[in-house]
């Protein structure tokens, strides 16, 4: 998995700020991307490319159960947020319905990446390749019920 | 076995569990609201789609539907969401649907406690991340998205990781001038907005059983604020009595074991609690109200799920008796019949005769959505839970969360205040 990093250095990315109260309402999974991240980046619909990757803090996705939020950012084109931590709804929306990688990274990670890196992520060696900075970082691996989901392509595929 | 551990055990048909474990669980109750009830009809389209059978849910009897975060209808999508829900009501047989301006309806986690529908040993699961509110019946209440409620509608079960637990241990009754909010808030700033992540905050102690419902209510609303999967409290005689005035009373009541494993134990003297606000844009950003920031306030905001109960509204009518309010102060009873309470209570005159404008149930604001949203720049004091940028309203307006005791006394004088401290 390749592509380029958006990076918000900060903690506590909240699902107000990824997809803002007032498009609740909206369904269309289109129409929810072109309002991604508008609670902290109005511009964020027009710099984000197919694959790329979303680097930030601790207790990513905090806030309320909406699944619009991995959904305006699977619909941008994220294909992964590399996060310190994550909140567990928007982790598990992520996962149950196949939207988009919640991987957890560690500091040297964090720090390291810059916004625009360009980064290779392998899932079979849970190894983050920067290819820019030429380094590599670990990723912590899934749970073993995690990774079995999205080894089956989200929740209704696998089977317990 | 701790509550979460053995109701969690029960459900699984499991002997024994412990935290980490995996399981999938029988779940006895499901909510949608006017917000993930589209969103789930558009995942029922996706898996429709891909060829799996949508035309049955495994009991239409469990479910229960509330209309609450965008009624009245301020515009046509939203009014265009309640046609979908009510055509999926229809469709599937729930009979359990609160329809705005049809008798009883309101916020759905109100509901939820006010007509009995969830039970003390229950895993109840709803589409909305304050879910963890019911937990103050005895219950394992916990917030989904809408793929997962998509599957628990259709299968029935779910899959949970068994949480730890942190046990809150509050010593001795709340002062006069504190209330749960003041407690919890103090909680989040102690353990910040991810210190109960993925975990279970259970409350105990000579002070919670002390405590009010409405008041416990409040706390396990906000343990979603700390992260937490679930908030507990174990049930007592006061929620049987609850539950039997509105008709429910056959159930198992779960208690943890004596020798229950918590993974970290809390302590709060209720006799050292002071009112608390937790300032801009973060839950655990708090302050003692006396060292708050004396900023000129533009509105007071009294709803909410986690704030506009009926003893939330006694509060507020307490400080308002008499009264007047310095800036624009809006009252949101939180259900129907909590807004008949408050009528025959005297309260709703109260609030009109101090200035204030009584609205009717409804998230509105609360989410930012509509019925009283934010200005840019403006500063708000809520009863409600969250205060993240834009969540009230324009992204640079600003959310302090505080009691209804503080949020009244704050609305009269137009800063935040101290209800010792109003004349
Ligand atoms: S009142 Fe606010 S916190 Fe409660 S369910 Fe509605 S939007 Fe959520």
């Amino acid at each position: 998995m390749k592509g380029n990093v958006i990076k918000y250095e900060r903690d506590n990315i909240d699902t107000d700020v990824i997809l803002p109260g007032t498009y609740l309402k909206l369904h269309d999974y289109d129409e929810l991307a072109s309002h991604a991240m508008e609670g902290i980046d109005p511009e964020f619909h027009t710099k984000v490319k197919e694959g790329d990757f979303i680097v930030s803090g601790k207790n990513f996705g905090c806030g309320s159960s909406r699944e619009h939020a991995p959904i305006a950012l699977s619909h941008s084109g994220i294909k992964a947020v590399l996060a310190l931590s994550f909140a567990r709804i928007f982790y598990r929306n992520c996962v149950d319905g196949a939207f988009l990688l919640p991987i957890e990274i560690d500091e040297e990670a964090y720090k390291n990446i810059a916004n625009g890196d360009e980064l290779n992520i392998s899932m079979e060696t849970n190894e983050i390749k920067n290819v820019t900075k030429n380094q590599t970082y670990q990723m912590k691996p899934f749970s073993e019920i995690i990774g079995k989901i999205i080894a089956a392509g989200g929740l209704f595929k696998f089977k317990p | 076995m701790n509550i979460t551990e053995k109701i969690l055990a029960r459900a699984s048909g499991k002997e024994r569990l412990s935290p980490d474990d995996v399981v999938f669980v029988n779940v006895d109750k499901v909510m949608l609201h006017d917000v993930s009830g589209p969103g789930v009809i558009k995942v029922f389209e996706k898996l429709k789609n891909q060829g799996i059978n949508v035309e049955k849910l495994w009991d239409s009897s469990k479910v229960w539907i509330a209309e609450d975060h965008f009624v009245p209808s301020a515009e046509k999508v939203s009014a265009e969401n309640i046609v979908k829900l009510s055509n999926f009501s229809k469709k599937y047989g729930i009979e359990k649907h609160f329809k705005y301006g049809l008798g009883q309806y309101g916020i759905c986690h109100t509901l939820s406690h006010e007509e009995a529908l969830v039970l003390p040993g229950e895993v109840y699961v709803g589409g909305d991340s304050h879910t963890n509110t019911t937990g103050a019946l005895g219950a394992f209440a916990c917030g989904l998205g809408h793929t997962d409620i998509a599957y628990v509608l259709l299968n029935g079960k779910i899959w949970f990781k068994v949480p730890e637990t942190l046990l809150f241990k509050l010593n001795g009754k709340l002062p006069e001038h504190v209330m749960a909010k003041d407690l919890i808030l103090k909680i989040i700033g102690d353990i910040g907005t991810d210190g109960g992540a993925y975990k279970t905050m259970q409350f105990a102690g000579n002070g919670i059983d002390e405590m009010s419902i409405d008041e416990r209510l409040t706390l396990t609303n906000m343990t979603t604020e700390a992260g937490a999967k679930n908030g507990i409290i174990e049930p007592d005689q006061k929620i049987v009595d609850h539950l039997a005035s509105r008709g429910a009373t056959e159930f198992t009541q779960i208690k943890g074991d004596s020798d229950a494993d918590y993974s970290k134990t809390f302590e709060y003297e209720a006799s050292e609690m002071e009112p608390i606000v937790a300032k801009p844009f973060s839950p655990e950003n708090i302050a003692i109200v006396r060292e708050a920031p004396t900023i000129e306030l533009d509105k007071a905001y009294i709803g909410s799920c986690t704030g506009a109960k009926l003893e939330d509204l006694e509060a507020a009518a307490k400080i308002l008796k008499g009264k007047k309010v310095k800036i624009r102060t809006e009252v949101l009873p939180a259900a129907i019949s909590i807004y008949k309470k408050a009528i025959e209570k005297g309260f709703i005159q109260i609030f009109l005769d101090a200035g204030a404008t009584v609205g009717p149930p409804t998230c509105g604001a609360c989410c930012g959505a509509h019925m009283g949203v934010l200005a840019k720049g403006e500063i708000c004091i809520s009863t409600t839970n969250r205060n993240f940028p834009g969540r009230m309203g324009h992204v640079e307006s600003q959310t302090y969360l505080a009691s209804p005791l503080v949020t009244a006394a704050s609305a009269v004088t137009g800063k935040i205040t101290d209800p010792r401290d109003l004349n």
